[in-house]
């Protein structure tokens, strides 16, 4: 599949402020990218750009093998969709969607067809003749996107577009957002500081921190093998140990990680650079398991205090510390039947398995 | 308890008796300006129909209000979306030094501006008192105007933009829409003041008077201050129906963007 998108190098100044520091970048056709990062790390900006709204200092960017240096954001095949909404107030909902169609030299029943077929594509059908004015947050979110898709973009771009609704509208939204992507199949470029939410909805995340792209992968490989500690405690909840490295063969390097003992990690398992500098190894709260009483050990086993627990009635989060070491480690265990909740101060036994260590880059 | 209600109706009659004993006046039937009443009659609204000169001072007048007031309106466009829009060196004394005619003495203003013309050689015309309202209605303008531009999510623009627009385009299709209303307000207010406007009228005109200075004129004769009577109620009945209009507009403004009514500047 070729790529609809395609930045190199790309670098943005505000002034002195270095917002964008080398952004390299390949999305490819019908894609659900999204733009995961701390508030201030250059999200928006880089939307802006792809959009045009913001000229870069230096670097390439092509939009469908096309240069877009020299086009305007009015020329270009990308649509937007605003954190505000940015609904025509003035205008009915149907003049709001048709009113990128009016460039577009169609007939007044071509441009309200299609506008309609937006609205039902969105769930807003026999909305066209209400006020903009009067629609709710959820409503003027769907009329935003359908005002966007009615045109056809190439590329979408959404930045925050669910962060004003209240949670149950978000949730909604998210599942609706994934469909209607599917359905459109036109790429997606979604912003947002909200990890679940990327996770749940994209096919490929690039997680950003000041003005740079800390890590480009899919969900799965993003949650499962965070190239950086920074990208794993920013994605989910992740348990650091400190871990040496004792020894190095040739399928294996070994680590003695506090309060778990040796371990041998396959050199499949390690990220490029990770050999000589790893110090510290993660682990996520469901890689390790608390082993209750009667249950025969699978994996490795070690003793373990319970500190603290959080009961969320499908799952319990024990904070519990390893024999040997003080650093507190998170273990989330499903609540079952057969199982009690265990209390503060027990002593127990917790089982992990050395493939789901995880070693960072330097 | 009372004492407010009281001081509250002592401002009203104190603030309202003397433009309401204007009409009272120019329907009674004597050239002296004092009660009792003498009997109705409409001669003096039939003997201002013929006085040529009043007709020559208001077509001056409604020129120069309609000129001021599309100046200053503009000027206050550019100026109130350059200071919501934009950011530029130096935009806090650029928009003081804008805003200072709303605080200086008129009579100030109207000297100055009286030397400085004379000076280059100017001489006085209708153009001239046009500058001088230009300079003391676009302060006001701005006021009103900046109001407007404010309330204005800055994403609509651009969301114009990504939709195809050109910039102009974008502005004229949805920002220009939505502040009409501002503009409306801006340009009626505007209009109000240069038309009773007085002191720099009075300095800055020419050959022909404005209808303020006319009236002023006038006052020299006895016999004229009933028909000038008649003329200040046709004037009241002028503004009111102004300000109904820019009130409407503005109500309009917010029923269609679907604001919330802050009270408004009329
Ligand atoms: N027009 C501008 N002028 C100067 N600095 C700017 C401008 N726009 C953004 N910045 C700065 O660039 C940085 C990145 O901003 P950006 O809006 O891209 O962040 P973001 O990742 O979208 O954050 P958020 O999640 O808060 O929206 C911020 O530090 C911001 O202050
Ligand atoms: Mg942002």
């Amino acid at each position: 599949m070729s790529s609809i998108i395609s930045l190199s190098g790309i670098h943005k100044y505000y002034g002195d402020y270095h917002a964008l520091r080398g952004i390299d970048l390949e999305i490819k056709q019908g894609e659900f990218f999204s733009l995961l990062g701390p508030s201030g790390c250059g999200k928006t900006t880089l939307l802006r750009v792809i959009a045009g709204f913001e000229d870069v200092s230096e670097g390439v960017l092509l939009l469908d093998g096309a240069n877009m240096a020299r086009v305007p954001a009015n020329k270009r095949p990308t649509n937007m969709v605003f954190q505000s909404y940015a609904i025509f107030p003035h205008l009915t909902v149907g003049q709001n969607v048709a009113f990128g169609l009016r460039k577009k030299g169609l007939s007044k029943a071509d441009m309200a067809a299609a506008a309609d077929e937006a609205l039902t594509m969105v769930g807003l059908a026999g909305y066209g003749s209400r006020a903009a004015h009067a629609l709710s947050g959820g409503q003027r979110q769907r009329v935003a996107l359908a005002r966007a898709l009615v045109l056809k973009p190439k590329v979408l771009l959404l930045d925050e577009p669910l962060s004003a609704l209240d949670k149950k509208m978000r949730e909604q939204m998210q599942s609706e957002l994934r469909r209607l992507q599917r359905q459109v199949g036109i790429t997606f470029i979604l912003v947002t500081h909200d990890q679940e939410e990327a996770l749940i909805m994209s096919d490929r995340i690039a997680v950003m921190f000041e003005g740079e792209i800390a890590q480009m992968a899919s969900p799965q490989e993003l949650y499962r093998r965070p190239a950086t500690r920074r990208v794993g405690e920013f994605i989910g909840v992740m348990n650091f140990l400190e871990a040496k490295q004792t020894g190095t063969t040739e399928k294996a390097v070994s680590f003695d990680v506090e309060g778990l003992g040796n371990a041998e990690i396959s050199v499949d398992q390690l990220p490029e650079g990770a050999r000589a500098t790893a110090d510290v190894v993660g682990l996520r709260p469901e890689a390790l398991s608390i082993l209750f009483e009667g249950q025969n050990p699978t994996g490795r086993v070690a003793d373990a205090t319970v500190q603290d627990l959080a009961y969320y009635g499908d799952m319990t989060y024990y904070e519990v510390t390893l024999e040997g070491s003080s650093t507190p480690v998170t273990i989330s265990m499903k609540n079952l039947i057969s199982r009690p909740v265990l209390e503060r101060g027990t002593k127990t036994r917790v089982q992990w398995d050395e493939r789901s260590l995880v070693i960072f880059a330097a | 308890m009372n004492w407010l209600r009281l001081y509250a109706i002592v401002y009203l009659v104190f603030l309202y008796l003397p433009v309401l004993l204007l009409p009272v006046f120019s329907f009674n039937d004597a050239t002296v300006i004092a009660f009792p009443l003498n009997g109705f009659t409409t001669k003096w609204f039939v003997e201002l129909a013929g006085i040529d000169a009043l007709h020559g001072a208001l077509k001056n007048s409604l020129f120069i209000g309609l000129s001021s007031a599309t100046l200053s309106t503009l000027l206050g466009i550019c100026a109130a979306r350059a200071s919501t829009r934009y950011r530029f060196p130096f935009k806090a004394p650029i928009m003081g030094t804008i805003m200072l005619p709303l605080v200086l003495p008129e009579i100030i203003v109207a000297v100055s501006l009286l030397v400085v013309l004379m000076q280059l050689g100017f001489s006085l015309t209708s153009w001239t008192v046009i500058m001088g309202h230009t300079l003391i209605c676009t302060p006001f303008a701005i006021a009103i105007l900046s109001s407007s531009f404010q309330g204005l999510d800055q994403s609509l623009e651009e969301a114009a933009v990504d939709l195809g627009e050109t910039r102009w385009g974008a502005f004229s299709k949805i920002i220009l829409p939505l502040v009409t209303p501002g503009i409306v307000a801006s340009f009626l207010i505007a209009f109000t003041i240069s038309m009773d406007e007085f002191i720099i009228a009075f300095f800055l005109t020419g050959a022909d008077p404005t209808l303020p200075v006319y009236i002023w004129s006038q006052l020299r004769f006895p016999k004229r201050l009933p028909s000038v009577m008649a003329l200040g109620t046709l004037l009241i009945l002028a503004s009111l129906v102004l300000l109904s209009i820019a009130e409407y507009f503005r109500r309009r403004g917010i029923r269609r963007t679907g604001a919330k009514d802050s009270g408004g500047f009329l």
